[in-house]
């Protein structure tokens, strides 16, 4: 039998691409972490001079920490203000509405997340609009740029609609006769959402909590413009050593223990979603 | 529609769940709109009440040369990357419909992990691969980098229309005589056309709007967000705004397009 050229036309350009231009430079940026400088020179080793340099760096581990912390926090966070939001999505508006709703909050997935920043840092200036507006009230006003505050801001507008998509998309597929043999059965609201609707999301749920990490673990700008980048977290820091000269083998490390961080995270998550499953 | 327990308690409860629902809308579309606001606002800080309305930020921010060549290179950047993308997106979900073979999960994960990875990790490690293959600060370094960004977007996008295709289409014209390549041009292409059209346009979007990885491996060619990011590091700057807006309406009208294309089909 001759070679299906068919087939492999098409099956074989992804792996020749991802070959070449995605597995190819994070393997070179794990062997470039082993990598030896000398007066500002690469010079391709095996040596553990950048490991040591990084590990050994107090601010290193306190990035690492203020990073961790707050992707946790936006997670739980981003979780708690889409839920009761997706509900409303999932279970008090029509079909038509939540098909709507879930065009609207794609689109600003994909358009500008740098300009939407900007946008907040005027938004919440000193003397910006939402000070103004309460300053009419006799409140304020509050410094709520280059603080934590501010970084929560920025990373709720980057991963709200995703999460509420992803939780309105799971509750939407809850089977309805569960919920109403709930109600039958006299379960009050609070109970039913607790025991039934939570548990038969749940995949969703964590599934949303997960990206809403993933992407504020990695996020830059949120802590940069909104946070003031005090303290920098580890994506501000692998700018800062990679923008420095040929310090790469440095942001090299950075970069391998975030993802060591994102994939040990992921898969307990998934675990935790997909594995043993109360009754 | 359930209808148990307090009617009364429902309604108010109800109207509570949707104006927590507007108000979380509020939220996300703040920035947007207000970018676009103050974009025609004339005070440099701007707050409320409004300054008056001005096109100025236009008239600067447009008169920058740097500005026109860096629309110039995100039209280059963004139509190939699509292009490209879509290609490879469409060419791996119709392996994965059509086909089963050893490690197809290996090879499925392998197509959809690029979004995962941080875009700063991305960026550093595309600058280091590039600059070896000598071709970091050049266009074709951000197309290379936008595509392998953008192609798991185009291939879900594929998929999902597949898997809404009868395989006996395609059995049925291989039987009537068709070759595998004629039955890939006469049937399924035209059935997948609205979701390539679709993947093309959300592509397009994504390559339109990234900075991260543009910036690390940009040098000299900067494409429209990175100049964005550039002008943003000095001060507030409300061109920013204006050059935003022309962003903003350039990936909403090709994102509403990518997912009018794949809905509207649907309902049919």
């Amino acid at each position: 039998m001759r070679i299906d050229g068919y087939r492999y036309t098409w099956r074989l350009p992804l792996i020749v691409w991802q070959a070449l231009f995605f597995i190819g430079p994070l393997m070179l940026m794990v062997a470039m972490s082993f990598w030896l400088v000398r007066n500002y020179r690469m010079t391709p080793d095996f040596v553990f001079d950048n490991w040591d340099r990084m590990m050994s760096r107090s601010f290193f581990w306190d990035a690492y920490e203020v990073t961790l912390v707050r992707a946790c926090v936006a997670a739980v966070l981003a979780t708690l203000i889409a839920f009761p939001a997706s509900y409303a999505l999932a279970f008090k508006v029509s079909d038509t509405v939540r098909r709507w709703a879930i065009f609207l909050l794609v689109v600003p997935f994909f358009t500008s997340y740098l300009v939407r920043i900007y946008a907040w840092q005027v938004l919440l200036a000193e003397s910006g609009p939402i000070n103004a507006v309460l300053g009419f009230g006799g409140i304020g006003p509050f410094s709520m740029l280059n603080s934590g505050f501010g970084t929560m801001v920025g990373y709720m507008t980057l991963v709200l609609p995703l999460v509420i998509i992803l939780q309105t998309t799971s509750l939407a597929g809850i089977d309805r006769n569960l919920i109403e043999a709930a109600w039958n059965l006299g379960a009050s609201p609070v109970r039913t959402l607790f025991r039934v609707i939570i548990p038969a999301a749940k995949v969703g749920l964590i599934i949303g909590a997960v990206f809403a990490f993933i992407l504020s673990f990695g996020d830059f700008v949120s802590p940069f413009y909104l946070g003031g980048s005090k303290p920098p977290t580890l994506s501000i820091l692998i700018i800062d050593t990679t923008k420095s000269g040929q310090q790469w083998p440095l942001a090299a490390v950075v970069a391998i223990m975030m993802i060591v961080t994102l994939f040990v995270v992921a898969v307990a998550a998934v675990g935790a979603a997909y594995g043993r499953r109360r009754s | 529609m359930r209808r148990t327990g307090g009617a009364e308690a429902d309604g108010a409860g109800r109207g509570g769940v949707l104006l927590y629902l507007a108000i979380v809308f509020a939220f996300v579309f703040a920035p947007i709109i207000t970018s676009m606001i103050f974009s025609f606002n004339s005070d440099r800080f701007p707050t409320v009440p409004l300054g008056e309305f001005t096109t100025h930020w236009y008239e600067t921010a447009f008169s920058r040369p740097e500005v026109w060549e860096a629309m110039q290179n995100s039209l280059i950047v963004a139509l190939t990357a699509a292009t490209l993308s879509t290609a490879l997106g469409f060419a791996t979900a119709y392996t994965d419909y059509r086909y089963n073979f050893r490690f197809k999960s290996a090879y499925i994960a392998l197509a959809l992990l690029p979004p995962t990875i941080p875009l700063v990790i991305m960026g550093l490690a595309m600058l280091a691969w590039l600059a070896r293959l000598g071709i970091s600060g050049t266009l074709t370094g951000i197309i290379i980098a936008h595509t392998v960004m953008a192609a798991p977007f185009a291939m879900a996008i594929c998929r999902l229309r597949l898997s809404q295709m009868d395989p006996a289409l395609e059995a049925a014209a291989w039987n009537l005589g068709a070759s595998q390549w004629r039955a890939m041009r006469s049937v399924v292409v035209p059935f997948c056309l609205p979701a390539i059209v679709s993947a093309f346009c959300l592509t397009a979007a994504v390559s339109f709007d990234e900075f991260v990885v543009a910036w690390f491996v940009s040098g000299l060619n900067k494409t429209v967000p990175v100049v964005i990011l550039e002008i943003l590091q000095g001060n507030v700057d409300p061109q920013i705004n204006a050059i935003g807006t022309f962003v903003f309406l350039t990936s909403m009208t090709l994102v509403v397009v990518a997912q009018l294309l794949i809905t509207r089909r649907r309902k049919a």
